[in-house]
């Protein structure tokens, strides 16, 4: 397939302007299904290569890649590209978006966050100044749907609020976290959020308008149990990251599948905790066997308290139970007795009292028998 | 150990306001929960919206009074406010079209959204500032939410409708939402599932009723898992769950740590 065939729907750029010649614009080819665009820098001119130039020069870092288990911290990825972190009710997933948020503000960088679940006070919380100075909540919390009387929605509704954070409200090195996307696939047909997410991560395709360090990261939070595999899979497809939570015994893990542009899908699980100053703490894995320490805070009930019988022994109730001797243990004594019958033992006798209804004939009934 | 100790707090305190409590109940009838919040938050003289859609108010009424409270003289001082629907849903076809009706969707041809009944909850616990004695924070009660999927809502709808009453009743107003709803547990009721996941992402505490695994037991009825799903501080997740055993008595429910019932030891 030649520069000019593959997905031209997708090849123009928000802004309209007509793709430069000698490359696209980085479009995902919609038939290899994966996705176009080289990491190594400017090659321009070569005729094949689809390049996302906001890719170019960022190396195609991944977030897993350097961040790793070794503790020294998360290292996001610089592609513009969604990255979709999928919760369920028992590993919620809202720290985690926290932390991340957290890590981008801490980076210098604007953080534009989407609140549809919770209130901009919940989401606020835990955060120290410095950090809620670079946060803007967009809030879609308190009246999304225009129910209440005096407005307080932001016009437009959802869709129009989640395409307002193109160009014009977002600039420069940010981060876009939306909160969630569930309550959004829930609200906007999928393929209408598609498209926008979609809109959204690459809004600075125009080549040489951004430098490689200036680009919009877009975060997304997923509650997974919501929906059904046809919307996961459209999200999971557009996102080049996917973190989804689970964990074991009170530790929380994440699984990270990150596909990068023309390398192979990786996969990678990290155990990690969130501090309550919502720092991330890479963790290594814990060990499998380890026993489940007995909760602290319950003091253990001994079950042989306030029963109708008693259970206890005394000191001489315990005495004769181990000196009793068991009557069909094989002790030396009974192997001897045994061996000398004769002596002082009685053989055995059987007692038979007939009574009145006992017939008993003293012929033995198998005479008869032919044998 | 009674519920409300077990809850970590006697009263509605201001750590204990602003949540949306979540009652759930699988393979058994988890409405015991919806009497105990009503009568514990009409004795904490809290004003108190009852959306009751699947009883009577008498039969509340005759319950209320075993636990200690009078749901009539509540309702006769304005601290109560109940929406009967199996009195008022027929109340909605002998009405002018025009007038708004907290059960309007049971008229529409495809149900679609909950905001005259938002509206009917808001205009109920709306706080007013006159001269009278001030109640405690709203608390809205919804029993139940399942049946409005029978009645033919959507799951979103109904979504929508508690995340509404969560803006306006837990964060603007600072009161407490206790809803019930049902488990469909292994019947495949996707739209159940969808609104039960739902709500537990929304809920702050989720209090799940649960039959036990070996069937009906005259002594156990059932088990009650205690979830803390959004706690200020992210802790680990082992501190967040508790399970209790328990019986449920005439005037009480007495509730035991696992094995521990009285009757079987």
């Amino acid at each position: 397939a030649g520069p000019g065939a593959p997905a031209a729907q997708l090849r123009q750029p928000p802004g309209g302007s007509p793709p430069p010649p000698g490359g696209g614009t980085g479009a995902p080819s919609g038939r290899r299904g994966c996705r176009e665009g080289h990491g190594a820098g400017g090659s321009q001119s070569h005729p094949r290569r689809g390049e996302s130039p906001a890719e170019r020069g960022a190396g195609g870092q991944a977030w897993a890649a350097r961040g790793g288990p070794h503790g020294r911290g998360v290292a996001p990825t610089a592609s513009p590209r969604l990255r979709a972190e999928a919760d369920s009710v028992e590993w919620e997933g809202r720290s985690l978006l926290k932390a991340l948020v957290k890590k981008s503000a801490l980076r210098g960088e604007q953080v534009h966050v989407l609140g549809c679940e919770v209130s901009e006070e919940e989401f606020r919380e835990g955060f120290d100044s410095n950090i809620n100075s670079r946060l803007v909540y967009h809030d879609l919390f308190r009246d999304p749907l225009s129910w209440s009387k005096p407005g307080k929605a932001l016009p437009g509704g959802p869709l129009e609020a989640l395409r307002a954070l193109d160009k014009r409200t977002v600039s420069g090195p940010a981060t876009i976290a939306l909160d969630s996307l569930s309550w959004l696939l829930h609200h906007l047909p999928c393929p209408t959020l598609c498209q926008t997410l979609h809109a959204l991560s690459r809004q600075d395709s125009c080549p040489g308008d951004t430098p490689p360090g200036e680009q919009v990261r877009v975060l997304g939070l997923l509650h997974e149990e919501l929906h059904g595999p046809g919307p996961l899979g459209a999200l999971s497809s557009l996102a080049q990251t996917e973190v989804t939570l689970s964990g074991m015994m009170g530790q929380a893990s994440a699984q990270i599948l990150c596909r990068r542009p023309r390398q192979r899908p990786t996969h990678q699980t990290q155990w990690f905790s969130i501090l309550p100053d919502f720092s991330l703490e890479l963790q290594a894995e814990p060990p499998l066997e380890s026993q489940p320490r007995s909760d602290p805070h319950t003091p253990s009930v001994d079950p042989t308290t306030h029963l109708t019988f008693n259970l206890h022994l005394s000191k001489k109730e315990r005495e004769a139970k181990d000196s009793l001797t068991l009557p069909f243990q094989f002790s030396s004594e009974k192997q001897q007795a045994l061996l000398r019958p004769g002596l002082g033992q009685a053989t055995s006798h059987i007692f038979y009292e007939p009574d009145a209804y006992d017939d008993l004939d003293q012929e033995d009934p198998d005479d008869d028998l032919d044998v | 150990a009674t519920l409300v100790r077990v809850q970590r707090g006697g009263s509605p305190s201001a750590q204990t306001e602003g949540k949306l409590t979540l009652l759930c109940d699988a393979k058994t009838d988890g409405s015991f929960l919806v009497h105990h919040f009503l009568s514990f938050y009409l004795k904490a003289n809290c004003k108190v919206c009852l959306v009751a859609l699947i009883q009577s108010f008498s039969h509340y009424n005759i319950v209320g009074q075993k636990l200690g409270v009078s749901l009539t003289a509540a309702r006769e001082r304005g601290q109560l406010v109940v929406l009967e629907g199996l009195k008022s849903g027929v109340d909605v076809f002998f009405r002018p079209r025009e007038e708004p009706h907290p059960l309007q969707f049971l008229r529409e041809a495809n149900a679609g959204d909950l905001q005259p009944l938002y509206a009917f909850v808001r205009d109920a616990l709306q706080p007013v500032d006159s001269g009278e004695a001030a109640w405690r924070c709203p608390v809205l009660l919804v029993d139940d939410l399942s049946v409005l999927l029978s009645l033919g809502v959507g799951p979103v709808a109904v979504l929508d409708f508690v995340h509404y009453c969560r803006a306006t009743v837990c964060q603007e107003w600072k009161g407490n939402v206790v809803c019930l709803v049902h488990d469909s547990g292994d019947t495949e009721d996707e739209e159940s599932d969808v609104l039960l996941n739902g709500l537990s992402h929304q809920s702050h505490l989720i209090l799940r009723a649960e039959g036990l695994a070996t069937g009906f037991c005259k002594d156990v009825h059932g088990q009650l898992r205690i979830l803390w799903r959004r706690p200020l501080q992210p802790t680990t997740h082992r501190d967040r769950s508790l399970t209790y055993q328990y019986k449920i008595q005439d005037k009480s429910v007495s509730f035991f740590a696992k094995g521990m019932s009285p009757a079987v030891l």
